[in-house]
């Protein structure tokens, strides 16, 4: 166990550091959180410099060392977020990257790298969210094309997107985790109607998906038809696992910043409430500590994250929470104000124990698949 | 940046559980839990110093191992496992310090939080801060020795004199495996020993773990309705609660043990006291009526999961040390609060 850099690792820090700190000042201004198309400008505009800088690659990096570096550095600095680029750098890029032929990996990496194109993702259904395998979007084989048929909902980004990860059911007869098959899905192709849905939070963030007997090539599955179950728990190992590590980070600062907020209102003087911080000040570091096991982990295991991902996810979730209810007791009548700071973040956090696997499903993923515990059951 | 163990590290925890259950047979527990006032086992002391739990830190040139914290937790996370009784880490912390700890031959009980255990049985009662006798050689350019980590630094570690636990008050101990003394004065006065935090933080980790194993080997044998008990989503749902807290005390208390960071120690301590706590209540619920008995020896772990908790630092104390590192880092970030980045 050693929480020290190596010498490459600390190179790597310091020259990281000195580029956000030239390059941070020189972004343009945030879009508003409506604007799609100023969101997606700003986020590829955002990892374009990266790929120019070299550090596009770092998501995928080999050296945990070096992915944990660069996941503080910008946090700290404040640096954008991945944004519109999550799904094709966390999910689509190591999920081809790892199950992708020579020619997908050509075709898409690139383009995820340099910024040039978004990716979706169209996982769930309506009657498919937790229960994921029960999906019913079909793709029936036509020539070299699949013509596909369904529809999908909570895609985030599919506005803007380019390219959607689809799972869909090449054989209907199969044991139901058994027909399914993993395409990249063009966002332009006829048949597709994507229809916003509104949040709880009053943004856009999501939508639905319709899609009518879609053209979809062959070519565009990745890994083998009817494998898709497996190619798919790739991809959510890696969401689960390590897509969320650096929000960790940001929620160091922000708890820094209420602190801050709470030393000026007095309200710090509040035992209970100064312990309640210092207890979730506790969490956070913890939680960070938790997360350079998991990367280091899963590089020792190869490179695809385990279900170890699924107790971060779940204490991480919880804690986001837990971090925007005691803001909401620091700042008073000031968090019933969605003109203010922290009201939209404190909605926001609500999706956290929903998307990406419900705490109720992680936890049957950690009670089965770590502790062993049987299936079924009411 | 490496957080795994290392071979050496993982083998020195697979010996020292081996040992524990040569010495400590589960059975034996509940037999001595049974038999009214406990008397500290020598033969076991004797072995346990044998394998070098009390000397684990000394430098090898003082007849010790040479080792470091990680170690050290790794070591006590085993004896907390094993509910293994005695004043363990007050006499670890004796060792090289007061003569006979580091072999096993001296027991050394402290005052800690209002209460001494093992008073009756203990040779020695350490005294509270005075200058550190033995703490780790300074490594090149003035750096702690590798490893030394949460187990340097800090007030503590005078000779086996001072105040110790003058007028000390027997109690009816509600663990039957830790006879207790109350001392007067206040439970909490002055600073808390991050040493001492560290590694009873460890312990907790080991129960928090071993009530886990307890919980889900129990689930998945006990049929209810022709099926384990296990299969239901309730009582799985309660499972993967222990594993996530015993997790994230797990990565508090090991980085505490390597950064040697005060208020990681402290956020590890009150994980861990959480963690074992709330782990072995679970684990009292999973077993139901059977929870409840004497027979079942959950209730030792529970009950020395409470007695833990009592040790400095408190909850409060733990989360007042972290919350005072917060609003130092507070001082420190510059940048405004991270807007929405959800979804």
């Amino acid at each position: 166990m050693d929480f020290g850099l190596t010498e490459e690792e600390a190179e790597f820090r310091a020259e990281l550091r000195s580029w956000l700190a030239t390059t941070l000042p020189r972004l343009p201004p945030k879009p508003s959180p409506d604007d799609w198309p100023g969101r997606r400008a700003y986020d590829t505009h955002w990892q374009r410099l990266l790929y120019d800088a070299g550090y596009a690659h770092l998501h995928w990096e080999a050296a945990p060392g070096l992915r944990l570096v660069f996941l503080e550095e910008t946090e700290l600095a404040g640096a954008p977020y991945v944004g519109a680029n999550f799904v094709g750098l966390l999910h689509a890029g190591p999920t081809i990257a790892a199950e992708g032929t020579p020619e997908q990996r050509e075709r898409w990496l690139g383009p995820i790298l340099r910024g040039d194109e978004i990716w979706c993702q169209g996982f769930s259904e309506p009657d498919a969210g937790s229960d994921l395998a029960s999906l019913r979007t079909r793709a029936v084989r036509d020539g070299d094309d699949y013509l596909v048929t369904g529809s999908k909902i909570w895609t985030s980004h599919a506005e803007i997107a380019d390219w959607c990860e689809l799972l869909v059911r090449t054989d209907p007869d199969a044991h139901r985790h058994r027909g399914i098959s993993w395409l990249a899905l063009p966002m332009d192709a006829p048949g597709i109607t994507v229809r916003p849905l509104r949040t709880l939070a009053g943004t856009a963030e999501f939508a639905e998906v319709f899609l009518d007997e879609v053209r979809v090539p062959v070519a565009n599955r990745v890994g083998a038809e009817n494998d898709g179950w497996r190619v798919t728990m790739v991809t959510l190992s890696f969401e689960r696992g390590t897509a969320f590590v650096g929000e960790v980070v940001a929620c160091r600062r922000t708890l820094a910043a209420l602190a801050v907020r709470a030393r000026e209102n007095g309200r710090w003087d509040d035992p209970a409430l100064r312990r309640r911080l210092g207890r979730l000040h506790t969490e956070f570091t913890a939680l960070w500590r938790l997360t350079q096991w998991n990367v280091s982990e899963a590089r020792a295991g190869g490179g695809v994250p385990g279900p170890g991902g699924s107790v971060f996810k779940l204490r991480y979730s919880g804690a986001r929470q837990e971090l925007y209810e005691a803001a909401a007791e620091v700042l008073g009548p000031d968090a019933l104000d969605l003109d203010r700071e922290w009201a939209v973040d404190r909605l926001s956090a609500l999706s956290y124990t929903i998307a990406a696997g419900t705490s109720q499903i992680q936890r049957n993923i950690i009670a089965e698949r770590l502790l062993g515990l049987p299936k079924g059951g009411a | 940046m490496r957080f795994r163990l290392t071979d050496d590290q993982r083998a020195l925890k697979s010996a020292t559980r081996e040992l524990l259950d040569r010495l400590r047979p589960p059975k034996a527990l509940r037999a001595d839990a049974s038999g009214g006032a406990p008397r500290l086992d020598r033969v076991m002391w004797a072995a346990l110093a044998e394998a070098g739990v009390f000397a684990l830190r000394l430098p090898e040139d003082a007849g010790g191992v040479g080792l470091g914290a990680p170690e050290a937790v790794l070591v006590f996370e085993e004896l907390g496992r094993a509910l293994a009784p005695g004043p363990l880490v007050a006499t670890h912390l004796a060792a090289g310090r007061v003569p006979g700890a580091a072999t096993g031959e001296t027991v050394v009980t402290r005052a800690d939080g209002g209460l001494v255990a093992w008073l009756d049985e203990a040779d020695v009662v350490d005294g509270g801060p005075a200058g550190p006798a033995e703490s780790p050689a300074p490594g090149p350019g003035g750096r702690t020795a590798p490893g030394a980590g949460g187990l340097s630094g800090g007030p503590w570690g005078g000779p086996a004199s001072g105040p110790g636990a003058q007028g000390a008050v027997p109690l009816r101990s509600v663990d039957p495996l830790t006879p207790l003394h109350r001392v007067p004065g206040p439970a909490a006065d002055g600073p808390w020993d991050p040493a001492a935090a560290l590694l009873t933080a460890a312990e907790q980790l080991g129960t928090a773990g071993r009530v886990t194993e307890l919980a889900v080997r129990y689930a998945r044998e006990r049929e209810q309705f022709g099926r384990p008990v296990g299969s239901f989503q309730a009582v799985k749902h309660l499972c993967a609660g222990m594993l996530v807290r015993t997790e994230l005390a797990r990565a508090a208390v090991y980085a505490a043990a390597v950064t040697g960071d005060p208020a990681e120690t402290a956020g590890a301590k009150l994980l861990a006291d959480e963690a074992a706590v709330a782990n072995a209540r679970d684990c009292v619920q999973i077993h139901g009526g059977m929870g409840f008995t004497w027979e079942a020896d959950v209730h030792l772990h529970l009950k020395r999961a409470w007695v833990r908790a009592r040790s400095r630092p408190t909850a409060d104390e733990a989360a007042e040390t972290a919350a005072l590192a917060l609003a130092e880092s507070a001082g420190e970030s510059t940048g405004p609060p991270v807007p929405n980045q959800a979804l």
